[in-house]
């Protein structure tokens, strides 16, 4: 193949156009965020250059939960709240595919949340990615962990009571090792952030701001611009105290950006057994079994 | 009756607890990934496996709750690895809705479930079969499972190799049901035969896979059963859903295809998975008067109770390891049928396994002998309780 336009051709043909990561056509209702999102994340993909077959996006219940049925990949679309531990094992059985979960903020901050910080301390390699509407939008309007004190939904008749939930303060606290927020009115910068997310080495978290055009009459695409900024380019993502005082910046100005990242080994990194060889690549030797029982003579 | 006289041996013995049996037989099966919160008395399987971790090239992660576990589990053989999980009584109790999701998925998993006396924290170090029920019904909706108690160290070897084999074979959840009595229990061997483990990788890997084109994890088949891909090692998308979906792995709501997925999932599998199951084993007198019905780790000391009565009657025991489904052979009915009493022994309150007896077959056991008070039965216990019911 040494015609340059044949190798040219061979190799429009054998790299992925955004074409390839059409999936089925989503029932979210019109306007969602969660559609600026979808576009953010083929375009990383495409951008990047990794192929549907090369990563697993794993789901759990809610309207993010129908995510990775409307891109192409591998799915692994589970029950509510358990995205973590199901992305975990496939994590660790193939560390070679490129793991992301995908969850609500109901799904992963509500039902999920044990999970969420043991994920976090574990430093597994997955991308998490919380589409953050502030509200449960499948079951049609009741409060999430992130919708602010004081709101008043069917099942909250009295307001929210408790504490609005602070994903990015605990992440922090908890040392994550990339902590970051999004806008899905800002579709560069969110694409910005995933690339950014899959090219950082471990546990990534990013909290999406998607407006709920249907149950979340408060926190709508007008009222997260007018607080919405960019963290400014001399922001030092690498300091943990600063990046924590960041985190709890919430109500006139709300910043996005990459709050906290830092480095250290994966999860996956630390164990023996999968240090130079993919679990599933492992072949499996029954005649090594003899000497399992010797132990008991 | 309680004195014992040791004979000497000349070739040394192996000596195995339920527990270690259980997780030697995993090991042989091929497992490759072991995900549990510690619980009594189900922790021995996981230090078992941890030990040999290193060895046999294993993955090992204690997970922060058993609902993890169980996803962790569902994950890794999503993956393409053999995958399972341990736990009791109360740690099963959260892993229900993993199971669920292990059966829409179609995602193998084997779970070792060693009961203890509940409900709640129960006893936590004593023995008890009372989650035989709980562990058949165990998840929403209608699905196959398999449940297999063994009777003993040996008999948790092999059937934890068969649950391996049924479960990636059928592409289900297998339950390897003991109780803490047989899990920490120490029997002596001459050896196992390594010869009876079954190893045949179902899954469809590296070059195989790659010769396929246009794959559906959940394609429609004679059996049933779908080619089962693993995920990134070809251009084939792997999808799933526990939602309904389609062939695909996509998300539906049409009732014809919801309707051709359970008759998929449960009426081809389960005719299948029952010509797998053996029978129950028989054992005394082959023309009984009197029969005993035991499951589980009942099998030790109603053999002993079998071989003192024998003496005097024409007495046999029904030991059932393979709980559920039920096997196509019948021909123990036969043998219930023909003879003049039959004794249901259970370490139980409520004679779970003769409620199943009678689900399956419609036979009506009158007698019961059970002790729910955490401890095993003694043979001279036993044998009088018996004999209360024979004289």
């Amino acid at each position: 193949m040494e015609d340059p336009l044949q190798l040219m051709n061979f190799w429009r043909e054998s790299m992925p156009t955004l074409n390839d990561y059409k999936g089925q056509k989503p029932a979210w209702c019109p306007g969602c965020g969660n559609f600026s999102i979808l576009r953010a994340f083929n375009e990383a993909m495409f951008e990047l250059g990794v192929e549907p077959h090369q990563f697993v996006i794993v789901s759990g219940i809610g309207q993010a939960g129908k995510f990775p049925h409307y891109t192409r990949c591998n799915t692994f679309n589970g029950v509510h709240g358990r995205t973590l531990p199901v992305a975990t094992g496939i994590k660790l059985a193939n560390h070679e595919l490129i793991v992301f979960a995908v969850a609500g903020d109901g799904d992963c901050y509500g039902e999920g949340g044990n999970h969420l910080i043991h994920a976090i301390r574990r430093n597994i390699d997955i991308k998490l990615f919380v589409h953050d509407n502030q509200i449960y939008g499948l079951t049609k309007g009741q409060a999430s962990p992130t919708t602010m004190k004081g709101i008043v939904t069917k099942t909250q008749p009295f307001g929210v009571l408790s504490e609005q939930f602070n994903p990015l303060a605990l992440a922090i606290a908890l040392n994550c090792s990339f902590v970051a927020r999004g806008f899905s009115g800002d579709i560069e910068h969110l694409k910005g952030l995933i690339k950014e997310a899959v090219n950082h080495k471990g546990f990534a978290l990013i909290d999406i701001l998607q407006p709920c055009v249907s149950f979340n009459k408060i926190n709508t695409f007008e009222w997260y611009r007018e607080r919405v900024y960019k963290l400014p380019d001399d922001y030092n993502p690498e300091d943990r105290f600063l990046a924590f005082q960041k985190s709890l910046e919430w109500g006139e100005r709300i910043p996005i950006g990459v709050i906290y990242k830092t480095k250290k080994p994966t999860l996956e990194e630390q164990i023996p057994v999968i240090k130079n060889l993919s679990l599933v690549k492992q072949d499996f030797d029954i005649n090594r079994i003899d000497s399992i029982l010797q132990n008991f003579y | 009756m309680c004195s014992f006289t040791l004979s000497p041996f000349n070739s040394p013995k192996m000596l195995i607890s339920g527990n270690e049996a259980i997780g030697a037989g995993a090991i042989a099966s091929g497992l490759k990934f072991y995900s549990a919160y510690p619980m009594t008395p189900s922790t021995g399987i996981f230090n078992f496996v941890a030990e040999y971790a290193k060895d046999y090239g294993i993955v090992v992660e204690q997970a922060e709750d058993e609902i993890s576990a169980i996803n962790m589990v569902i994950g890794a053989s999503f993956a393409g690895v053999r995958a399972m999980t341990g736990t009791s009584g109360g740690g099963f109790a959260l892993m229900v809705e993993g199971i669920s999701l292990a059966a829409m998925t179609e995602t193998p998993i084997v779970i070792a479930l060693a009961q203890r006396p509940g409900p709640a924290t129960g006893l936590p170090t004593r023995t008890e079969q009372a989650d035989l029920l709980f562990a058949l019904y165990a998840g929403h909706g209608e699905f196959p499972k398999v449940i297999f108690a063994p009777g003993s160290p040996e008999q948790a070897f092999y059937l934890t190799n068969k649950a391996f084999d049924l479960a990636e074979k059928y592409q289900i959840v297998a339950i390897i049901l003991t109780d803490q009595y047989l899990a920490d229990s120490q029997w002596s061997y001459e050896g196992f035969d390594l010869g009876k483990i079954k190893y045949v990788d179902y899954r469809l890997r590296e070059e195989k896979l790659k010769e396929i084109e246009n794959y559906k994890r959940h394609t429609f088949t004679e059996t049933g059963i779908s080619p089962f891909a693993v995920p990134g090692q070809s251009k084939n998308l792997v999808v799933t859903d526990s939602d309904e979906h389609d062939e695909e792995g996509h998300i539906i709501e049409d009732a014809l295809t919801r309707i051709r997925m359970v008759e998929k999932r449960l009426f081809k599998k389960i005719p299948l998975i029952k010509k797998e199951i053996s029978p129950p084993l028989i054992y005394g007198d082959k023309n009984p008067e009197i029969v005993l019905i035991c499951w589980g780790s009942m099998f030790g000391i109603v053999k002993e109770v079998i071989d003192e009565l024998i003496k005097k009657y024409k007495v046999a025991m029904i030991h059932f390891s393979e709980i559920y489904p039920f096997s196509k052979d019948k021909s123990w009915i036969e043998l219930l049928r023909k003879s003049k009493k039959v004794i249901n022994i259970e370490q139980n309150a409520t004679s779970q396994f003769a409620k199943l007896i009678k689900m399956e077959t419609g036979i009506y056991i009158e007698n019961h002998i059970n002790r729910f008070d955490g401890r095993p039965f003694t043979a001279d216990e036993l044998l009088e309780r018996v004999n209360a019911y024979i004289k």
